[in-house]
């Protein structure tokens, strides 16, 4: 158990309270019944991060993913990438201070006893409530091994709780709106002259054209705007629709190359909206996110030796990349691809976010025999933001 | 029909003209027949009694319900759906069509079958029924709830077109409960010793459980353990038969088919305050026991789903405003993007924690507005600009999105979410 006080009593709405004394109340009026010890530990089954509460037990990574493969996988995927829209579990690293961090059990959750205490009374989904506590060690233990934080011959069990170092732990503050914002917003307001200059539009609902139609037909979704534009991608459906619930949020339109912005900022100029005429905002933007891009050029020091891209890029042990997004595999004549690349693009096989994302995350699973000698990319974030610079990087 | 009516018709008629040219632009009209004419509601019978034992709103108003965005989430068992704030007047929410929010489905938990834990630091660990609860003193309380994440697809740009969209996940009801403070005291507090690093635990009787920590002092203050709303029972989408209620925090602390209370001395972290409900900033670090919803407000006509077709003239500007911190004080308006502001009359004032409603009685004769209202509560704080929050928390923020919004009004009357420069 976490006990600090301290802590606690600064989070109390900021009264300045050492006691809390209860209201003066009458007897109690002897309604209910004792609960029995049975009932108690059927529902009481919550652990606390110092692991209070756990029952005996253990449950070992191998054991974990063969468990999870029967009853987490079709949702979390194998390994705990998570599998269309539905919750990624495993990796994330390092994207919290980036555009759409990743929040994953390895990348972001503070606490082992949430996934244990979670996956026990939650999961899985539409079946919860019916694994063993062996079961959810196990499980446990393959979500902590898919992000990296045990060994695969780690065993999980009461005894072995405190083994487990959580990368994030440190990474939450307590309410400190007190301070950053109500301090500065408790303030009279102002009535005349508040803006430096008349407003202008710098977005519109409209252009992103994600509302549901009131006819009950479905307008298109972020996803099926990106899938028109780049062919299936469950990466697509992923971090578009994860949106508030599954993170990250449904406007990455916004952080795709040449999604909609455009057009929004020539609406803007167009239209006589603000009251008074004004200067458009020149920050509107007007192609991908450059912190995606930067974040993707950083990445492809990984690939530069082996591929260029941009203008007179030339193959060097692997081809030139301009333009890959749409360009059929092994298309360009002036380069030896491996056999299977080259059956590949006999097939018609093009290369689209989906094709790529999944090509880059593992290379040799997505094509068995390509002379790509590199380990992957392990990070969603990594992979996404490379394809964004390969394209932007293309114009 | 006689020729004196059209006679005295006419001179009616005449009548009025005179008096529609004194008031400027009142156009003089052809008789209505709906006036004019015998209709058949007025002539025949309507429905006899109990036609519908309980009824719902007349067919006219089909189009006034709860919507969905269903590529929010990857499955409507774990999603949520939209208060139509924009078609509501008043401030009391409907029940049938108040938003929902659920983790694993709406489950449907009969009375005979509920059962209420308190267990933990408590003197004596209870289990109560359904008709105990029912014998504790109880209160009535009217108190908004609002998800975390109401406005949170807006954090990186306008992006949904409508105010049941960007702010409807906001409810508003009249609860009738018991104060958590009378159950805790029941079940005794001596074993907890000090109270002030305390917290209670709650969960629900569905397969999401949605455990929450609460500070003690926030239990023994104003949580209410509800079992009716707006004068019924719950509605099984919003925990059927005994739900929480945390006044003026975040709505995924008021725990639905709530089933188990016990006093702790520490907060769970499950997966509810980890995982979820903390707000990530610029720098990767992440706030957590963000629990208080800050003051905010929404101008709910018109709006993009209720834009002026009335023509020019006179025009009422209403919208909504509510703080977890407690009263609303006052809400300006602005119609030119923030430029300048006018105040709006509060109307019947506002109770804490509660929705208040606004008004700007004013006129429109087709210039373009870029209308805004912004909410001032009782602790003299002001809703911030979208920039403003911004500049504190970064972009990656998914909750707690409380901004001012703006609805850009065309020559034509039809109302669009912007976001401005
Ligand atoms: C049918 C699909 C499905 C299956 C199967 C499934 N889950 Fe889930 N999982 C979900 C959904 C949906 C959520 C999000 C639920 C919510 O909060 O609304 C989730 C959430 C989670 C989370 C929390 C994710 C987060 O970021 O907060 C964990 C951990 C998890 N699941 C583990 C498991 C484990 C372990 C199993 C197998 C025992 C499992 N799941 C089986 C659909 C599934
Ligand atoms: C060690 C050298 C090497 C590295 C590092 C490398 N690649 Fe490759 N890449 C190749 C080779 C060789 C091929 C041709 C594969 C084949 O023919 O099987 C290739 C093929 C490709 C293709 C398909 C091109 C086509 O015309 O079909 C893409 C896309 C690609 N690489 C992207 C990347 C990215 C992005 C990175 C960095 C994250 C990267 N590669 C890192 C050597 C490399």
């Amino acid at each position: 158990m976490s006990n600090c006080p301290d802590i606690l009593r600064a989070a109390l709405l900021g009264t300045a309270l050492t006691t809390l004394a209860l209201p003066a109340v009458a007897e109690p009026l002897g309604l209910g019944r004792a609960a029995t010890p049975e009932e108690i530990a059927a529902w009481d089954v919550n652990v606390m991060p110092d692991g209070t509460g756990l029952p005996p037990g253990e449950g070992d990574v191998w054991t974990g993913d063969e468990v999870f493969a029967e009853y987490c996988a079709s949702c979390h995927g194998d390994f705990a990438e998570g599998r269309d829209a539905w919750p990624k579990l495993a990796g994330g690293f390092g994207s919290l201070d980036k555009v759409d961090p990743v929040k994953t059990v390895g990348s972001f959750w503070p606490y082992v006893s949430t996934v244990w205490d979670y996956v026990n009374r939650s999961m899985p989904f539409g079946g919860a409530g019916n694994l063993t506590p062996d079961e959810v060690y196990a499980i446990t233990a393959y979500i902590l091994y898919s992000n990296d934080l045990v060994d695969e011959d780690f065993v999980l069990s009461p005894e072995t709780w405190d083994q487990v170092e959580m990368p994030n732990v440190d990474g939450f503050i307590i309410d400190d709106r007190a301070e950053a914002e109500y301090a500065v917003w408790r303030a009279e307001p102002c009535m005349t002259d508040c803006r430096d200059a008349p407003a202008t539009i710098n977005r519109r609902a409209s252009d992103v054209g994600v509302t549901p139609a009131d006819d009950g037909t479905m307008v298109e979704s972020p996803m099926e705007a990106l899938l028109a534009k780049y062919g299936g991608t469950e990466w697509g459906a992923e971090r578009v629709s994860g949106s508030v619930y599954m993170d990250g949020r449904p406007d990455e339109m916004a952080a795709m190359p040449e999604a909609a912005e455009t057009e929004a900022v020539q609406e803007a100029n167009a239209e006589p909206t603000a009251p008074a005429a004004a200067e458009p905002e020149p920050e509107a933007e007007t192609g991908p996110d450059p912190v995606v891009v930067a974040a993707g050029e950083k990445v492809f020091k990984r690939c530069s030796a082996c591929h260029a891209v941009g203008d007179g890029a030339r193959n060097k042990s692997g081809p030139q990349l301009n333009g890959i997004i749409g360009r059929p595999v092994a298309a360009l004549e002036d380069f030896r691809y491996s056999k299977v690349f080259t059956t590949l693009g006999e097939e018609g096989q093009v290369w689209d976010m989906d094709s790529l994302t999944e090509f880059l995350a593992n290379p040799r699973a997505w094509a068995k025999g390509t002379k790509m000698s590199f380990a992957g990319l392990k990070s969603e974030y990594d992979i996404h933001a490379v394809i964004v610079y390969l394209e932007a990087a293309s114009d | 029909m006689s020729d004196g009516n059209t006679t005295r018709r006419g001179v009616l008629r005449g009548a009025l003209a005179g008096s529609a040219a004194l008031a400027a632009g009142r156009a003089a009209a052809e008789s209505d027949p709906l006036i004019t004419e015998l209709q058949d509601w007025t002539s025949f019978g309507g429905d006899p009694i109990t036609a519908r034992p309980y009824g719902l709103p007349i067919r006219f108003e089909a189009d006034v319900i709860r919507r969905n965005v269903p590529w929010l989430t990857a499955d409507p068992v774990s999603s949520i759906n939209f208060t139509p704030i924009h078609a509501l007047e008043g401030t009391i929410t409907p029940q049938g069509c108040a938003f929902e929010r659920h983790h694993s489905g709406a489950i449907e938990l009969a009375k005979e079958n509920y059962r209420l834990m308190i267990n933990g630091l408590v003197d004596q660990p209870l289990v109560f029924s359904y008709a105990d609860l029912e014998r504790f003193p109880r209160e009535n309380h009217v108190y908004f709830c609002e998800c975390a994440a109401n406005t949170g697809m807006e954090w990186a740009g306008a992006q949904l077109n409508g105010a049941q969209f960007t702010h409807g996940m906001l409810h508003n009801m009249e609860y009738t409960g018991i104060p958590m403070r009378t159950l805790l005291q029941e079940a005794g507090l001596g074993a907890a010793g000090d109270l002030a690093d305390k917290w209670i635990y709650v969960e629900g009787a569905d397969a999401s459980s949605n455990g929450r920590s609460i500070p003690m002092e926030k239990a023994l203050d104003d949580v209410l353990v509800a079992f009716k709303a707006n004068g019924e029972a719950l509605r099984k989408e919003h925990g059927y038969p005994v739900r929480l209620v945390v006044p003026g925090w975040e709505g995924n602390m008021w725990v639905k088919w709530l089933r188990r209370i016990e006093v702790t001395d520490g907060p769970v972290e499950s997966r509810e305050e980890t995982s979820k409900y903390t707000d990530v900033l610029e720098d990767g670090t992440a706030r957590k026991w963000t629990w208080v919803m800050d003051a905010k407000s929404v101008i709910t006509s018109p709006s993009p789903q209720q834009p002026i077709t009335h023509g020019h003239g006179p025009v009422v500007i209403t919208g909504l405003a509510w703080s977890g911190h407690g009263k609303i004080t006052r809400v300006d308006v602005s119609k030119d993007g923030g430029m300048t502001w006018e105040t709006a009359r509060l109307d019947r004032g506002s109770d804490p924690k509660a929705l208040a409603r606004f008004y700007l009685d004013t006129e429109w004769n087709g210039e373009p507005w870029l209308l805004q209202s912004r909410a001032m509560d009782e602790t003299g704080y002001v809703q911030p600009t979208k920039a403003a929050l911004r500049e504190v928390r970064g972009e990656n923020s998914v909750y707690h999105n409380n901004c001012i919004q703006t609805w850009a009004i065309a020559a034509d009357g039809s109302a669009e979410n912007v976001e401005l420069s």
